[in-house]
């Protein structure tokens, strides 16, 4: 591997760092209670929630560190925290 | 790095030199940071990072498999693995004893939050030998107060008592 | 007494009994638990000094300045690039003649951008006219701040002092320290003695302009004080031993040195790797010391000559690299043993928190006895 001149780097390499494994709790959507308000998506401070195609919202567990703020802004409580097996 | 300053503090509590160091190293999947000590009799001057444990407290499993957490271990090592999974066997070498502990469980009933510090520093004092309780329990005293201090102090005894069992 | 705590704890911890009555920084990594440590201290009224909270490194060092030239004990403390911002005012500081202590928590500078330790960062303000102090471990970074300050402040002196100690390996490390008590530091550094201030009814003007026929005889004069400062830094150094215990009177410090072949010279924490080196391959053998330079500037010269006398190699550890020639501490040991025969090698080490072992210290002395150096030591070459 050679080294670019100047420690210069092409876009993308954030993507390449999966923050999921530092998690101890995920959230768990249920679409069935989802209003599709967006609020879980537009608070998540590493922008991992995205829509789906039937408009309700689900989580990219590779990069979801479970901070839980979905959870606390989700005014249908359609969201809740659950641990995970390590 | 709290849970290896509160293991050099309670060695040095209990009569040996003892440092203990953070490596930030870089971002990489799930490790975010390790964190070194050694104790001796004599005043410690080495400061390079540690390349053959006798131990190694392992606080998120899910770092084995993307870490070689146990590199440089050698027979008659010990290992504290936070693991809900009694049946944990991988990647360890020949000879290093492995003790499981569901840290995070007993940290979450006794802290309410999932750090688990203070709960694996009992287990490695338990399994190791190296520590006792008192000083351990002087050391958590010394970093915490109130009832914050009895709830650390309770975390790490179960721990201990737990290991102790195994050990 | 030993109490076990962490180095950045200890320096704020020292740094309080110093009773500076100004302090003035701006937070950066890996000096931030200093000030964090001290700002807590003035607020819970522990020190008798106003805390004054900056934009910036430029602006912190300038508070100081105007501080110190009003009569105040002051204090900072940074590291890398807030230090290469305060650049402009280290200059001026000095040239007012101003007796400020600030820490170094050492560490690169960029780019690219690295928060880990090497010795760059201070090293790049060698020629600014502060005094330049080397720990080895936490215990010494404490009790070098009680000498900078008796340096300092001496009338025959009054230059400001970094007291420089290695980001994360000292700054991050928990180990045993044995504090002075406040009396005891009272005992030994005296209330701040200004040589001349700001005042209101005798009014001064710092740091005026110089013509040609003047710039050069204030610049001689700073230089002439900072040479005066060995003898100063001896004294107080062993004044220091005298109360304490622990002698500081040397510039420099030998290691084995006696019979020795082949020497070691370094700075700062990584010494402390070298003596186990040394222990090691002295077992083996092998006729192996170490010179560890206490004080960058002044530049102890004649001491490293004489320390040095004996040896047929030196092999000059450098945590930094004046880029183009070398390192900076190589340079200035091949100049102090110019015509003595001894082959001096560099080498550049442990750039941007590289990690140096014992076996690499035994891998450069092998070097060193086939007569190879001036280079990169570790470098992976893979990547290149």
């Amino acid at each position: 591997m050679a080294l670019r001149v100047g420690c210069a780097a092409a876009p993308g390499k954030a993507r390449e760092n999966k923050t999921g494994a530092w998690r101890v709790f995920k959230p768990v959507f249920d679409p069935e209670i989802c209003t599709k308000c967006g609020m879980c998506a537009l608070v998540c401070p590493e922008g991992c929630i995205r829509e789906t195609e039937e408009g309700t919202f689900e989580p990219d567990l590779d990069y979801c560190k479970g901070c839980g703020l979905c959870v606390e802004v989700c005014p249908k409580k359609a969201i809740r925290m659950e641990k995970e097996e390590k | 790095m709290t849970a290896a300053e509160l293991i050099a503090y309670a060695a040095f509590e209990g009569g040996v030199f003892s440092q203990a160091f953070p490596a930030f190293g870089v971002e990489r999947r799930g490790a975010p940071v390790q964190a070194f000590v050694r104790f001796s009799d004599e005043k410690v001057r080495l400061r390079s990072q540690i390349y053959e444990p006798d131990y190694i407290i392992v606080q998120d499993p899910t770092l084995i498999g993307d870490v070689d957490v146990f590199k440089g271990m050698k027979a008659g090592g010990i290992a504290i693995v936070n693991t809900e999974k009694s049946d944990f066997d991988s990647g360890v070498p020949e000879g290093v004893k492995v003790y499981t502990i569901d840290a995070t469980t007993i940290a979450l009933e006794e802290l309410g939050v999932p750090i688990t510090n203070t709960t694996l520093m009992g287990a490695f004092a338990a399994a190791t030998g190296e520590i006792g309780l008192e000083p351990l329990e002087h050391a958590l005293r010394s970093r915490f107060s109130g009832s914050m201090a009895d709830k650390n102090v309770k975390a790490a005894e179960r721990a201990y008592n737990l290991i102790g069992g195994a050990a | 007494m030993l109490e076990f705590m962490e180095g950045s704890h200890a320096v704020a911890e020292i740094v309080k009994r110093c009773r500076p009555q100004v302090i003035s920084a701006y937070p950066i990594t890996p000096q931030t638990h200093i000030v964090e440590d001290l700002a807590q201290m003035v607020a819970n009224c522990e020190i008798d000094a106003e805390y004054i909270t900056v934009e910036s490194e430029f602006s912190a060092l300038s508070a100081c300045l105007g501080a110190s030239a009003a009569g105040s004990r002051v204090y900072s403390a940074t590291t890398s690039q807030g230090l290469a911002l305060m650049f402009e005012v280290c200059f001026n500081v000095a040239g007012m003649r101003q007796p400020i202590v600030m820490t170094i928590a050492n560490r690169s500078l960029g780019a690219p951008l690295s928060i880990w330790n090497d010795q760059q960062d201070s090293i790049s303000l060698r020629d600014s006219g502060w005094l330049q102090f080397y720990a080895e471990d936490n215990q010494e970074t404490a009790d070098l701040h009680m000498i900078a300050y008796k340096v300092c402040e001496d009338h025959d002196i009054l230059l400001p002092a970094f007291v420089c100690f290695d980001g994360f390996i000292l700054t991050h490390t928990f180990e045993p320290v044995s504090l002075p008590t406040q009396e005891e530091v009272d005992a030994y550094l005296p209330a701040f003695n200004p040589y001349q201030r700001l005042d209101a009814e005798n009014p001064l003007s710092f740091g005026m302009y110089a013509t040609p026929d003047y710039y050069m005889e204030f610049r001689y004069e700073v230089d002439r004080a900072m040479q005066r400062a060995k003898q100063a830094f001896v004294k107080a150094g062993r004044e220091f031993g005298e109360q304490f215990g622990r002698d500081y009177s040397g510039l420099v410090e030998g290691y084995r040195l006696e019979d020795a072949d082949t020497a070691l010279v370094a700075m700062g924490s990584i010494c402390g790797t070298v003596k186990d080196a040394v222990d090691e391959m002295r077992e083996n053998g092998r006729k192996v010391g170490l010179l560890k330079i206490r004080t960058y500037r002044p530049f102890p010269a004649q001491e490293i000559a004489d320390a040095l006398k004996g040896v047929s190699k030196v092999a000059v550890l450098d945590k930094n690299i004046s880029l183009g020639n070398g390192g900076a501490v190589g340079i200035e040991v091949k100049t102090a043993l110019y015509g003595s025969g001894i082959s001096v090698y560099d080498y550049i080490i442990a750039l941007g928190g590289r990690d140096v072992r014992k076996r690499d210290i035994a891998a450069i002395v092998d070097l060193a006895e086939k007569g190879k150096g001036d280079m990169f030591y570790g470098l992976r070459t893979e990547v290149l």
